[in-house]
């Protein structure tokens, strides 16, 4: 074996030992971003081999929750491609507008942004008293961070220019308030938002849901795990529903690509297509 | 003695849009094997770069999806804004992590990801460029046994890269543009 397929083999062991000993599944992550982020824990961790983690990992579940923080993602901003956001304003809420109540759901939601951008503009379209805002991610410390609502002031300028250009009608300052080197948002945004515990590789649906924000999450599974997801929201959308990805990603080799239809292609808006 | 390589990453950012119209423009129109490309010059490209280059050289140029297969005789761009890896299976992956020397694409996600993937089946070619983004990457493909080339400082638009990476011991070959053509249409295309 060559030393690239040594280090392939250790981590499949640790991936398959977290699974067995903790539940959570990581087997069919891209590899080369998982094994990014071990390399970049092995370092941190002062240990010799990706292989020295396994029992530490089964023996200590403190050390496997560092290593839990480590494997996942919470790169998030507000408003992150604004555009879309314009886009979602403009052709998705007039659509949500029509009915009593509708519920909205962040998957791998991190540390929140995308949940509180998203309660803003529910809120400056009068659609904020009918719709329930679900916000997932199976990390708990980035959860907590979300419920909190609290972040760094130095991002804010980045975020009020995504505001701006995503078609804000306000301020974006009115939507904080700021204290020393941070930022609080505003209570009344985070009253329709639920925060909860959910992993998108072994947990199932909770809800019907008629918009589902997954974006820059399915490119950190493989093809296999990808399929698996998109069924998975293609389940809890009723017709007509919409699904929201990254900018990069698409359905294609997932199967499904007939079964919705491009709501707006650039931003990787789709619509679940009603039976033919 | 000649290896089987799988792949060519190439990485760079000042300059590198010159060098590489040079490069890529006389490889043979029939060059087998992929190269794969992260340049820091184009942040806010959406797609555009493929087109320029598909003008100028007869290789097909194509930006890179996620989970798309690696095709030979074909050359991949980073898209903007995401970081390009490779899968051990042969297809590729974006990420939005962190940047990395204030990159995204990174350079050394590149290199790091396709050594693990290829291991000594891999060609790396760090150019012209102004940072050290790379560096830890061209150290990734060396320690997985893959192939490490600099450009020739002297001859760079900008030595910073390639020169950065040359000091830190890392490099087998280094090479001016017109020696890596050499190199690549007799040592590799066969």
């Amino acid at each position: 074996m060559k030393p690239h397929q040594i280090e392939a083999l250790e981590i499949s062991l640790l991936l398959e030992a977290i699974y067995q000993r903790y539940g959570y599944d990581f087997r069919n992550y891209a590899a080369a971003s998982i094994q990014r982020r071990i390399t970049r824990f092995l370092l941190s961790s002062d240990r010799p081999s990706i292989s020295a983690l396994i029992p530490e990992v089964i023996h200590d579940p403190s050390f496997f929750q560092q290593l839990l923080l480590g494997l996942s993602i919470t790169v998030t901003e507000m408003f992150r491609d604004p555009l879309m956001f314009k886009s979602l304003r403009e052709t998705v809420l007039p659509f949500l507008n029509s009915f009593p109540s509708f519920k909205i759901w962040h998957a791998g939601c991190a540390t929140g942004q995308e949940a509180y951008s998203l309660s803003i503009l529910l809120e400056e379209e009068g659609l904020n008293h009918r719709a329930t805002i679900y916000a997932t991610d199976f990390n708990d410390e980035a959860l907590d961070v979300a419920r909190k609502g609290i972040y760094e002031k130095e991002h804010i300028q980045q975020y009020s220019e995504n505001y701006v250009l995503s078609g804000g009608k306000r301020s974006f300052a009115d939507y904080y308030h700021e204290k020393y080197d941070a930022v609080i948002m505003r209570k009344s945004l985070k009253e329709r938002i639920i925060f909860a515990n959910h992993n998108l590789a072994t947990d199932s649906v909770f809800s019907e849901i008629h918009l589902i924000f997954c974006r820059n999450v399915l490119i950190y599974f493989d093809r296999e795990l990808q399929k698996k997801v998109l069924n998975l929201f293609w389940d809890c959308l009723p017709y007509n529903g919409f699904l929201c990805l990254g900018t990069r990603e698409s359905l294609a080799f997932s199967g499904l690509e007939d079964k919705f239809m491009p709501v707006d292609k650039k931003y990787k808006i789709f619509q679940k297509k009603e039976i033919q | 003695m000649t290896r089987r390589f799988k792949a060519l990453v190439i990485g760079g950012s000042y300059g590198l849009l010159t060098a590489l119209l040079k490069l890529l423009g006389s490889l043979p129109e029939g060059f087998q094997l992929p190269v794969i490309i992260v340049s820091h010059i184009h942040s806010s490209d959406c797609g555009e770069l493929a087109d320029f280059f598909n003008e100028r050289i007869s290789i097909p140029v194509k930006e890179a999806k996620d989970k798309e297969p690696i095709q030979s005789n074909t050359v991949y761009l980073a898209p903007s804004n995401y970081h390009l890896l490779i899968e051990p299976d042969g297809t590729f992956s974006l990420n939005m992590d962190e940047k990395v020397s204030y990159s995204r694409p990174s350079i050394d996600v590149l290199f790091q990801s396709a050594g693990f993937a290829f291991g000594d089946r891999l060609i790396a070619v760090l150019m012209t460029g102004s940072n050290h983004d790379g560096v830890n990457g061209v150290l990734s493909v060396k320690k997985y046994g893959g192939l490490t080339i600099a450009q020739d400082p002297d001859s760079a638009e900008c030595p910073v890269m390639p020169r950065a990476a040359i000091d830190a011991g890392y490099v087998d070959q280094v090479l001016t543009i017109d020696q890596l053509i050499g190199f690549l249409t007799t040592k590799v295309n066969t």
